[in-house]
């Protein structure tokens, strides 16, 4: 096991130092001089040349991306332009409102897609197959800005059921605030998990020890609660993580519509103020977020799944 | 007459075999003209239709305020899906989004498809460092989310739809050469490859016109459900400012420009989605029609 997870760690080195790379060639590749990019048109030309200093700008590139990468362990990502202040210190201040809608959401698409692909699947071939199938399909084309704009019109602008904007106070605040940017963002999941959780679960069904589970004579509640079921719910976390990058990048979408203080909204707001530490900054957690939501995945089958060995 | 007693001799087996075929050739045809695929061409063609032939039709500008006409209008012939704040036509400005959205659409798919074929082919075929180098950048790019990846190469290039469709062509080739590179694996393999190259056939030859043509009904099939995505990451950005500007229509626009108005007149918000929707349910059906069409006889 330790050698697992040793395993899988070096596995992410070769990614995210293409993540680093990535975010590094980002502020060189527009046009002009990188630290007045980062520092702005009104830099003044002191600051101009210590931050040319700070960068190694007139070493060769390699020598700055080993400066960049060295800055970027010791938790140095630049200041803000915008803020003044360290991007650090930003998002440590904003990721956890991100963080808290990509776990709600997940749990809220959970809710819907697993009693949804489990008709389905009982049902195979009924009206109530139909009526998932015809969801997938338009749920697949449903833009999540237009559920999340509906939805806030509707629940929070019209009826006030729910609040406008903001995060909410405390963790039951949180759940009230983020209901409705979690149940767009899990909406615009919900089709690929209902599509292939209803296969699993139809594959499961057919498999042998299903079929001895009948032949023995376990009655139909039975054989589905303890044998469908229990690995349909392995399959149902697989496909989840999957697409927990998905809803990552879903965030920028409905932070910026609810005005909620994550990450998301953050970068929107940063390219309108051409803030480029800001964007690099982002696009670098969100990268290393979804390294870490794929370790984790990885290493809870090895939990969760006896079969696994490693 | 001798010639008349072989006939009626072998007829039997004959019409046997022909009716055989003609059943096979019958199934054949059900399962490539499947009525997902039918359906979903229809869809398809109508909103090309739609939007190609509609704004010649129209007489309004979707671009101008319009200020003869009633804003907030209820649907009339003369406004079948009413009028916005400007008193602009709904219908027109739908029809003239929805160019920009599918032609978007269209452009982005075509490149990646095109460009992620050839290298998962290659990278299939020769394997090595290339290989390699290829799935390192293939993990990467399918590390980040996709939208995050556009909005911070947008954040590059400068906001505006053209833009968006360069950076869909930076990471969308991906996914693409992914699915390419492990079908081309399996297909190097078949006999039919490896007798081609004991005849001592150029390997471009063998890549081009024995291993494509087994490995790229994946990819379309595929493409129709990007083309659906690219459009979806379009009009995303554009809601959020970063894609086609005021007054330009542009379905996700729409949406954005609507939210003042919601109580006014929720259909200015609704009318765009559904157009999304639909474009969406089309190529949806197209996919999965195609999927049924391209798989091999069972």
């Amino acid at each position: 096991m330790t050698g697992y997870v040793v395993r899988r760690l070096v596995y992410m080195v070769p990614v995210f130092l293409l993540i680093s790379l990535f975010v590094f060639f980002m502020v060189r590749l527009v046009p002009g001089d990188p630290a007045i990019i980062i520092l702005g048109q009104q830099a003044t030309p002191e600051n101009v040349e210590r931050l040319r200093q700070k960068l190694h700008l007139d070493a060769p590139i390699w020598v700055q991306y080993a400066t960049f990468l060295g800055n970027m362990l010791r938790g140095d990502l630049g200041d803000s332009l915008r803020q003044q202040r360290p991007v650090m210190h930003i998002l440590t201040e904003r990721l956890p409102a991100t963080l808290f809608l990509v776990a709600y959401s997940g749990i809220l698409s959970v809710l819907i897609s697993a009693p949804l692909a489990t008709f389905a699947a009982l049902r195979r071939g009924t009206w109530v197959d139909q009526a998932v199938r015809i969801y997938v399909v338009l749920a697949l084309a449903m833009p999540a800005y237009w559920i999340g704009m509906m939805l806030l019109q509707f629940f929070a602008v019209k009826n006030h059921i729910f609040p406008v904007a903001g995060y909410g106070e405390g963790f039951f605040g949180h759940l009230e605030s983020l209901f409705l940017p979690a149940l767009s963002l899990a909406l615009a999941v919900s089709s690929i998990l209902i599509r292939s959780l209803r296969n699993s679960i139809i594959e499961t069904m057919s498999a042998d020890y299903v079929r001895t589970a009948r032949a023995k004579g376990l009655g139909g509640r039975s054989v589905f609660t303890w044998h469908v079921l229990r690995n349909s719910a392995m399959a149902t976390a697989t496909i989840l993580a999957v697409n927990l990058a998905f809803m990552v990048g879903g965030t920028v979408i409905v932070e910026s519509i609810f005005a909620i203080p994550g990450i998301g909204s953050l970068i929107v707001r940063a390219i309108f103020d051409r803030d480029y530490p800001i964007i690099q900054g982002v696009t670098l957690a969100v990268g290393i977020m979804v390294l870490f939501i794929n370790l984790a995945t990885d290493l809870s089958y090895a939990v969760l799944d006896p079969r696994i060995k490693y | 007459m001798a010639s008349e007693a072989t006939l009626t001799a072998v007829s039997p087996t004959l019409s046997v075999a022909a009716t055989r075929q003609s059943s096979d050739r019958k199934r054949t045809m059900r399962r490539v003209l499947n009525p997902l695929l039918i359906s979903g061409s229809i869809i398809i063609l109508l909103l090309i239709l739609f939007v190609v032939i509609y704004p010649m039709l129209s007489p309004y500008n979707p671009r101008d305020p319009d200020f003869l006409q009633p804003t907030f209008a209820p649907s009339s012939w003369a406004h079948p899906l009413g009028t916005d704040n400007f008193g602009r036509d709904t219908l027109t400005r739908l029809a003239y989004g929805g160019r920009t959205d599918i032609m978007i659409g269209f452009a982005a798919t075509f490149v990646t498809l095109v460009v992620g074929t050839v290298l998962g082919l290659m990278a299939g075929y020769y394997g090595g460092w290339f290989d390699n180098i290829l799935m390192r950048l293939v993990d990467f790019f399918l590390t980040m989310p996709y939208l995050v990846l556009v909005i911070a190469i947008v954040a590059i290039l400068g906001t505006g739809v053209w833009n968006i469709v360069y950076a869909i062509w930076i990471v969308g080739w991906v996914a693409y050469a992914r699915i390419v590179r492990a079908e081309t694996m399996v297909a190097s393999r078949l006999e039919y490859v490896e007798a081609a190259r004991v005849v001592g056939m150029g390997e471009f030859r063998i890549m081009l016109r024995h291993i494509l043509p087994n490995v790229i009904s994946a990819a379309i099939v595929f493409a129709m459900a990007d083309i659906v995505l690219n459009v979806l990451v379009t009009s995303s950005l554009s809601f959020l400012g970063l894609g086609e500007q005021p007054p330009n229509p542009e379905w996700g626009l729409m949406v954005a420009e609507a939210r003042d108005f919601f109580l006014r007149d929720w259909r200015l918000m609704t009318y765009p989605g559904i157009a999304v929707l639909i474009l969406g349910a089309g190529f949806g059906l197209l996919g999965d029609g195609l999927a049924q069409a391209l798989r091999p006889k069972s």
